[in-house]
């Protein structure tokens, strides 16, 4: 008897299953799973080395699983070669052909498919005209900026109409202004189109103002999977809270655990934050607390239940003031406080002695390590 | 202390001298050859008294020269493009794959950078002799082969390691089929490698001689063999105005290449990407 074939619900655009991926010794990926939405913008970050390359690459077909499936629009591709998957991928050296113009380089994934030569030609000069390189036809990859080049790359990959664009890190090599416009360009892009799109960074930042949903990678497993507000104000662990964003790791002592909120105590501050994690521990035992920049007040010295500092650094930003406040009592570390608007500056000079207070809710806590 | 101007000018001075002494020292024997070639008298001597063109008309015009330089190109092609073909698979199949004996094979196919030529001239009379085959051109071609084989290898992994492998899989993530990547992607970009591979098989198959006289008969010999049977009768210029001719005829060869594949990329010297 055949079975008959299942037809899933919500019908992810590429599902990996437990996929395994080793390299000798080195387990770059191990049992990863992961559902990109349909028409959704997904990052993939960490830190060189967690496996992102790796993880593109078997979705692209230049690589293939040592355990788990690989699935594109519900179809199982982990025997199919690249040149069947439909992908559109974007390479961190754009890897233009040096040998054609740019109309041929943006033309030949269409030739591939036999697309009739008037046809093509539209769709060439349509797809230029979105990444706005209209007139640039005849010029060679050599003679092109390297963002002229990162659009023809995207033209490129744009054109076949690919069931899902895959892009390396594909900002890294451009300096800051440009990268921003490229960002800002490829999500309206991308939005425009509706594109199921793979994005690999390792640039925090990056991943958070662009993205639908940031996965985070750390040594070939993802550490959290959620919207870029979720995995800035609710790090799943240590690390996540460590990665993504600036952060400031404090030693406090649980003081009581509820069903939604725990209390931990720091010197003569008590904090509240969700207990989810702290479900496991027993009273007064050691937590490590992470609080943002920005959750940090900077009050006069004398204020109840503040901690007590002095500013050691100030960095001005322009739009905020960076503090470094060193706070013998909280951490070994120096603080990082942010204060928004540039009084800060004057406020609290070098060497002031002032109070640290932390803003309530927003803070995440977990077993100290 | 002397002033670093002058002390500098004088670092100049003795490069460009040396540079100088080098580069003559490089070309002497070719200009002593070629003033040879001009000499008026049948003998080979040095500076020649009276001069003429003679010795490149008796040159042109002697039948074993002709039929040597004849066969010298048959064999020169054939050779040098079964080189090319053999060659590009191996350098791929090392570059590309991993398989049992790797090392092995890679060294088997450079030996003959440390086999003496005559070994290998020895070897495949021995062998055609053997399975009775007559000293006709494929003996030659097939003794040739296994020569030049090491330096278009070389060269063409050259080129291969120096080929991003991102241009082959942004083609094929863009639908096309291995075949494709390869016409329309791998071998245009390895063009300026397979040519320069080409050309020095080609240079050096033409001009070999050691191997040749043990494999090539009087109706197969090529030019160098031709040209040594020659100076064993007779000592007149017209050798000399051969190696003139040799001379030109190369570097009109290469001075073509370069000007259609620039220089660096034919020698190899320049990567390509
Ligand atoms: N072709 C390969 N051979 C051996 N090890 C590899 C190969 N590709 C990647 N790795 C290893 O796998 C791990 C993940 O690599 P990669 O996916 O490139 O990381 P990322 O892109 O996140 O920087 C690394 O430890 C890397 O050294
Ligand atoms: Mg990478």
């Amino acid at each position: 008897m055949q079975a008959i074939p299942t037809i899933e619900q919500n019908e992810a655009a590429v599902r990996f299953d437990a996929v395994t991926k080793r390299f000798d010794d080195v387990v770059a990926l191990n049992a990863v799973s992961l559902d990109v939405q349909t028409g959704e913008f997904l990052t993939l970050l960490g830190p060189s080395g967690c496996g992102k390359t790796t993880l593109l690459k078997l979705a692209a077909g230049f690589l293939g699983p040592d355990a788990g499936a690989i699935s594109i629009n519900g179809r199982r591709v982990n025997e199919l070669p690249t040149y069947q998957r439909g992908i559109g991928m974007m390479f961190q050296n754009y890897a233009l052909f040096p040998h054609m113009s740019v109309a041929d380089n943006v033309a030949y994934g269409l030739k591939t498919r036999r697309v009739p030569k008037p046809e093509r030609q539209q769709r060439v000069a349509e797809v230029l005209a979105l990444v706005k390189l209209t007139g640039m036809e005849r010029r060679m990859p050599r003679q092109l900026s390297g963002g002229q080049q990162q659009r023809v790359a995207l033209a490129r990959a744009l054109v076949i109409n690919p069931t899902v664009l895959l892009l390396d890190e594909p900002f890294s090599a451009l300096d800051k202004s440009l990268r921003t416009s490229m960002q800002v360009e490829l999500r309206e892009i991308q939005r425009k189109l509706g594109l199921t799109t793979i994005f690999v960074t390792h640039d925090q930042s990056e991943a958070l103002s662009l993205s639908d949903r940031v996965a985070v990678m750390s040594e070939g497993r993802i550490r959290q999977l959620g919207s870029p507000v979720d995995v800035y104000r609710a790090p799943t662990d240590q690390f996540v809270a460590t990665f993504v964003g600036d952060n400031n790791k404090l030693r406090g002592r649980l003081l009581s655990v509820g069903d939604s909120d725990a209390v931990i105590e720091l010197g003569s501050a008590q904090i509240k934050v969700p207990s989810e994690r702290l479900a496991k521990l027993e009273k007064s035992a050691p937590v490590d607390l992470f609080v943002r920049p920005e959750q940090f007040c900077v009050v006069s010295a004398n204020e109840p239940s503040a901690m007590t500092g002095h500013v050691v650094a100030q960095i001005y930003q322009g739009g905020h003031v960076d503090l470094q406040i060193e706070c013998p009592g909280a951490s070994r570390d120096r603080l990082l406080v942010r204060s928004a608007g540039d009084q800060a500056v004057v406020r609290w000079p070098m060497g002031a002695t002032v109070g640290v207070s932390i803003q309530p809710g927003g803070c995440a806590a977990f077993p100290a390590e | 202390m002397i002033p670093r101007s002058t002390y500098q000018r004088m670092l100049g001075w003795i490069g460009r001298i040396t540079l100088i002494c080098i580069v003559a020292f490089l070309i002497l024997p070719a200009a002593v050859v070629t003033i040879a070639a001009f000499n008026d008298k049948p003998i080979l001597s040095f500076p020649p008294q009276t001069w003429s063109w003679r010795w490149f008309a008796r040159a042109l015009a002697y039948d074993d020269f002709r039929h040597g330089f004849f066969n010298g190109l048959i064999v020169t092609a054939w050779s040098s493009t079964i080189a090319l073909f053999v060659g590009a698979m191996f350098a791929f199949a090392i570059d590309r794959y991993r398989f049992p004996f790797k090392s092995l094979i890679e060294g088997i196919l450079v030996s003959p950078l440390v086999i003496p030529h005559f070994t290998v001239g020895l070897g495949f009379l021995i062998l055609a002799a053997q399975v009775g085959l007559s000293r006709g051109f494929a003996v030659v071609v097939a003794c040739h082969v296994v020569l030049v084989l090491p330096f278009v290898l070389r060269s063409i992994y050259v080129s291969l390691k120096n080929l991003d492998q991102s241009y082959e899989l942004a083609a094929a993530s863009l639908g096309a089929t291995p075949f494709r990547v390869l016409t329309t992607i791998t071998v245009p970009l390895l063009l300026p490698g397979l040519v320069s591979g080409w050309l020095f098989a080609a240079i050096l198959s033409f001009n070999e001689f050691t191997a040749s006289l043990f494999v090539t008969s009087q109706r197969t010999q090529t030019l160098p063999v031709a040209m040594y049977n020659y100076v064993r009768e007779f000592a007149d210029p017209s050798m000399a105005a051969l190696s003139v001719m040799y001379i030109a005829g190369t570097a009109a060869l290469i001075a073509f290449a370069t000007s259609f594949l620039g220089l660096g990329k034919v020698l190899n010297i320049e990567q390509t990407h």
